[in-house]
């Protein structure tokens, strides 16, 4: 085997040769990735902190193909030393951790500069204040085969007004126009997640599309937490090994993984027989593989538990959907946190009734999917999410999905999110979450149809008190006819007796609705 | 029936809307209970030998969300018929159907109103001709009878003869109510159809057997039924039925004799004195009849009236039995393969004659 067929190629190289994978394959899905992955960015920048977040997002055309992006937000701002490698070096990144949040690896703004930077041969701006007196500005390109920051200029100006947060821009080669409706899609949906949130969009034309804060609230923040025994491979155990100072197995478990004290690691290490006091450094390799492997399977860990979740919550999935939709019902569900191969996830739901939602055509479903509070945009019938759907029988709740008009949302917060491709739009139909997608909407479905009994109810007992209003007028008449009392027009003594009687009979009628109504509840 | 003056009826119309006023004016829901017309509830009452409403009452409440509309068509109703009776006006069904529309009573279609003018009967035991509601009349009378018309105002107190006029004379309200002043014949044929009533009066059978000919033009109506009944049981005629000899027509006869299921809420519509003359089914073979073969239709209706029973009778079940077993049937009319006079001249003596043996 000859050493020299082997090329060691830099991550930068790797993306750039393989940048379809990562959603830039024609200008147009580059236009809308590029937008969405600052925007992610910003987002966690802002969030992870509890800012409330402040968005600004501008667009310019400046050529026939060419457009200037530019995101502005108010989070916590990158330090000085780091820009250049937070933003022009793959790979770099405060991600590289366990805990929800929208990227993994920091990965795709930095993927979204490099496409700018080889479709429009120009550098990317970078100013950025962490709120103390000075703010960096620098002008950057990544230096693709060796995969490092190149920096072209940087300034360090005064900063009076202890502005804090980030601002980045840069051009690229995208195609606006047939990009604008998913992009407009996005940054709607986006909102709905986010109530807390200030989200601005100018766009190329000059249309401004505005989502302003309506919640005080945010979601608490995630924590970062140690990987769960469950969610680890063999590379990843190695590298823990190798870093660890932990001398004996039992110790090294019960540091370096998420809920395995020391009685379990004690526990654990009897069950597959290694000595809870082998030094975890001279572990053989095919030890090290059994150890992984059983890691995996054994049953009597703890599951994961959510503090490295951030869901939004039930009354700010209320929020932002009322803000979107101005719908008559929302029938809103989080579940407990589960977990698939050591990662915690938590699942919320939505079903929306009436208002702003449409009558949908019976194939045509409206179902919004988000996962770590993005948007999933494509492939909505390849989704775990429409298969649940499709599953639940929903005459059982007395839901006719295809003519009411209903939509439904499903939000995932996992800290690795189980999409199906790289692509990240679609999840993929692990049990453990397709269990809990359906009980979250089997759960907002019972609350829906209590709702829609309660207003039934409510709907013909208005009925019924109008045919009461209209009869029993005819009635009196009618009897007042015959027994030869009164004029029968209503006129003189026996007329206002007859509006006596008539008010009485009908707080009657309306007494005997009102129990209905509230036996109804 | 129509015993009762105009007076009894508006006393009883006036006696249902107070009712429902004294409801009223103690804030309750007004309701009435009215006879159950449902299958469960006609029964055939021996005594009276017709059928009876039995003992099941149906209420129509305004409480109740079903039922306040109906209540209050069959109040409309009720002051309908108030004022006809007391303007001395009548009207039809379909005219109470057209003029419900007037009034916000949400009649879907006239059988609803025609249904409400039965529960008003039912409740009333009352017949609607009491009311002034009639039904298209098509049957007729002619003989020697000289009547007095009671009603209405513009004809009260004159006469007239039966027989002055030979296309016959319509049984309408006036006819059925007028008094009977006198009467030369003594008996009364009714017959199922016009053609044949119309050859009995060209072939004198008034004359010849000095009688009365009513046409029932089918399925007698309620007037016809009436006047029928008054001609038995004030004049004291022997009535005798001639249908067609099919379960159609026997059950024409039958109608007359016993009633019908559709007037159980109602007495005295029936003449259980009346005699079914013919045609038998055993006429058909008798007289040497031209038949037909019984249609699906006729075998299922004979089916059903050999359950039926107004039909247990010896005669009646055993000519059931002879349509089954000959599967045949025949008109009036066929007795013209006989010759003109044929019916006149051989058939009905020799039927009053069996009928006078039979006793």
């Amino acid at each position: 085997m000859s050493r020299e067929k082997f090329q060691a190629i830099s991550p930068a190289d790797f993306f750039y040769r393989n940048k379809e994978i990562a959603g830039f394959d024609n200008p147009v899905r580059a236009t809308y990735t590029i937008i969405r992955e600052l925007v992610e960015n910003a987002l966690d920048a802002c969030e992870q902190y509890s800012i409330p977040p402040d968005i600004r997002v501008k667009l310019i055309q400046q050529g026939s193909s060419i457009y200037k992006i530019k995101v502005e937000d108010n989070g916590i701002g990158v330090p000085y030393d780091a820009i250049p490698y937070a933003f022009a070096q793959i790979l770099f990144g405060s991600k590289y951790t366990l805990r929800q949040s929208r990227g993994i690896f920091g990965l795709g703004g930095k993927m979204a500069i490099l496409y700018g930077q080889i479709t429009s041969h120009s550098t990317v701006k970078v100013t950025s204040s962490t709120g103390g007196y000075e703010k960096y500005s620098y002008e950057l390109s990544i230096n693709v085969q060796e995969n490092k920051p190149m920096v072209r200029r940087k300034e360090v100006t005064p900063n009076p007004g202890r502005w804090r947060g980030t601002i980045i821009e840069f051009s690229f080669e995208g195609d606006y126009v047939r990009a604008k409706p998913k992009l407009v899609e996005y940054f709607r949906q986006s909102s709905i997640l986010m109530p807390y949130a200030n989200i601005l969009f100018i766009d190329p034309d000059g249309v401004l599309y505005r989502f302003d804060r309506v919640a005080d609230t945010m979601p608490k923040p995630a924590e970062e937490v140690k990987p769960h025994p469950k969610g680890v491979d063999l590379e990843a155990v190695q590298r823990m090994i190798n870093a660890t100072r932990s001398s004996t197995m039992a110790d090294f478990l019960a540091n370096n993984f998420h809920r395995v004290g020391v009685a379990t690691a004690m526990k654990f290490l009897k069950d597959i027989r290694i000595s809870p006091d082998a030094n975890p450094k001279m572990l053989g390799s095919a030890e090290l593989l059994r150890l992984v492997n059983k890691m995996k399977d054994y049953d009597d860990f703890q599951p994961p538990d959510a503090q490295c979740l951030s869901p939004v919550g039930t009354e700010l999935l209320k929020k932002g959907i009322a803000r979107e939709f101005r719908p008559e019902f929302t029938a809103v569900c989080q579940r407990g946190a589960s977990a698939y191969g050591g990662y915690p996830f938590i699942i919320e739901a939505a079903i929306v009734y009436g208002g702003g939602i449409p009558v949908s055509s019976p194939d045509e479903l409206l179902v919004f999917r988000f996962a770590n509070k993005i948007p999933l945009l494509y492939d909505l019938h390849s989704d775990v999410t429409m298969k649940v759907i499709r599953k639940i029988n929903w005459r059982q709740y007395k839901l006719d999905i295809a003519t009411l008009p209903l939509a439904f949302f499903v939000h995932i917060c996992a800290t690795k999110v189980p999409y199906k491709t790289v692509g990240k739009e679609y999840i993929a139909d692990q049990p453990e979450v397709e269990y809990e997608i359906e009980w979250a909407l089997k759960t907002c479905a019972r609350e829906l149809r209590a709702f829609l009994t309660k207003k039934e109810k409510v709907a013909v007992a208005q009925r019924r008190l109008t045919v009461f209003e209209r009869y029993l007028p005819l009635i009196a008449q009618f009897s007042m006819d015959l027994a030869g009392v009164g004029d029968g027009a209503g006129g003189g003594a026996s007329g206002a007796k007859v509006e006596k009687i008539l008010k009485r009979l009908e707080t009657h009628a309306q007494e005997v609705e009102q129990r209905n109504i509230i036996e109804a509840n | 029936m129509l015993k009762r003056s105009n007076k009894e009826i508006l006393s009883r119309l006036t006696e249902l809307g107070s009712d429902i006023y004294r409801q009223l004016e103690r804030g309750e829901f007004p309701k009435v209970r009215i006879p159950s017309r449902t299958t469960s509830n006609i029964v055939f009452d021996e005594k009276l030998e017709q059928f009876v409403l039995g003992e099941q009452k149906a209420s129509r409440s305004a409480s109740n969300i079903k039922q306040v509309r109906s209540l209050t068509q069959l109040l409309w109703v009720a002051s309908f018929a108030k004022r006809l009776v007391g303007e001395g006006k009548s009207s039809t069904l379909r005219d109470l159907y057209y003029h419900s529309l007037n009034y916000g009573i949400k009649f879907r279609e006239q059988l609803e109103s025609d249904d409400t003018v039965t529960d008003l009967e039912a409740l009333l035991t009352e017949p609607r001709e009491a009311f002034n509601i009639f039904p298209k009349e098509r049957s007729a009378i002619f003989g020697d009878l000289t009547i007095e018309y009671t009603t209405p105002e513009t004809h009260k107190g004159k006469r007239v003869n039966l027989a002055s006029n030979p296309d016959g004379v319509m049984v309408g309200l006036s006819v059925a109510q007028a008094d009977l002043l006198s009467c030369n014949a003594d008996k009364v044929f009714v017959i199922e159809k016009n053609a044949v009533f119309r050859r009995f009066i060209e072939e004198r059978v008034h004359e010849k057997f000095n009688s009365l000919l009513i046409d029932t033009a089918g399925q007698a109506p309620r007037l016809a039924r009436l006047l029928i009944r008054r001609l038995n049981v004030e004049l004291g005629l022997p009535v005798y039925l001639l249908t067609d000899a099919d379960p159609w027509g026997m059950h024409i006869a039958m109608v007359i004799i016993r009633g019908s299921a559709n007037a159980a809420h109602l007495r005295e519509l029936t003449t259980p004195a009346a005699k079914w003359t013919g045609l038998w089914a055993t006429d058909i073979r008798r007289f040497s009849l031209p038949s037909f073969a019984l249609t699906k239709l006729d075998e299922q209706r004979i089916r059903l009236l050999e359950q039926d029973m107004r039909y247990r009778d010896f005669q009646w079940q055993s000519e059931l039995q002879e349509f089954k077993k000959t599967g045949r049937r025949s008109e009036l009319e066929s007795f013209s393969a006989h010759g003109l006079t044929a019916i006149v001249d051989k058939y009905l003596p020799k039927k009053l004659k069996m009928l006078s043996e039979m006793g």
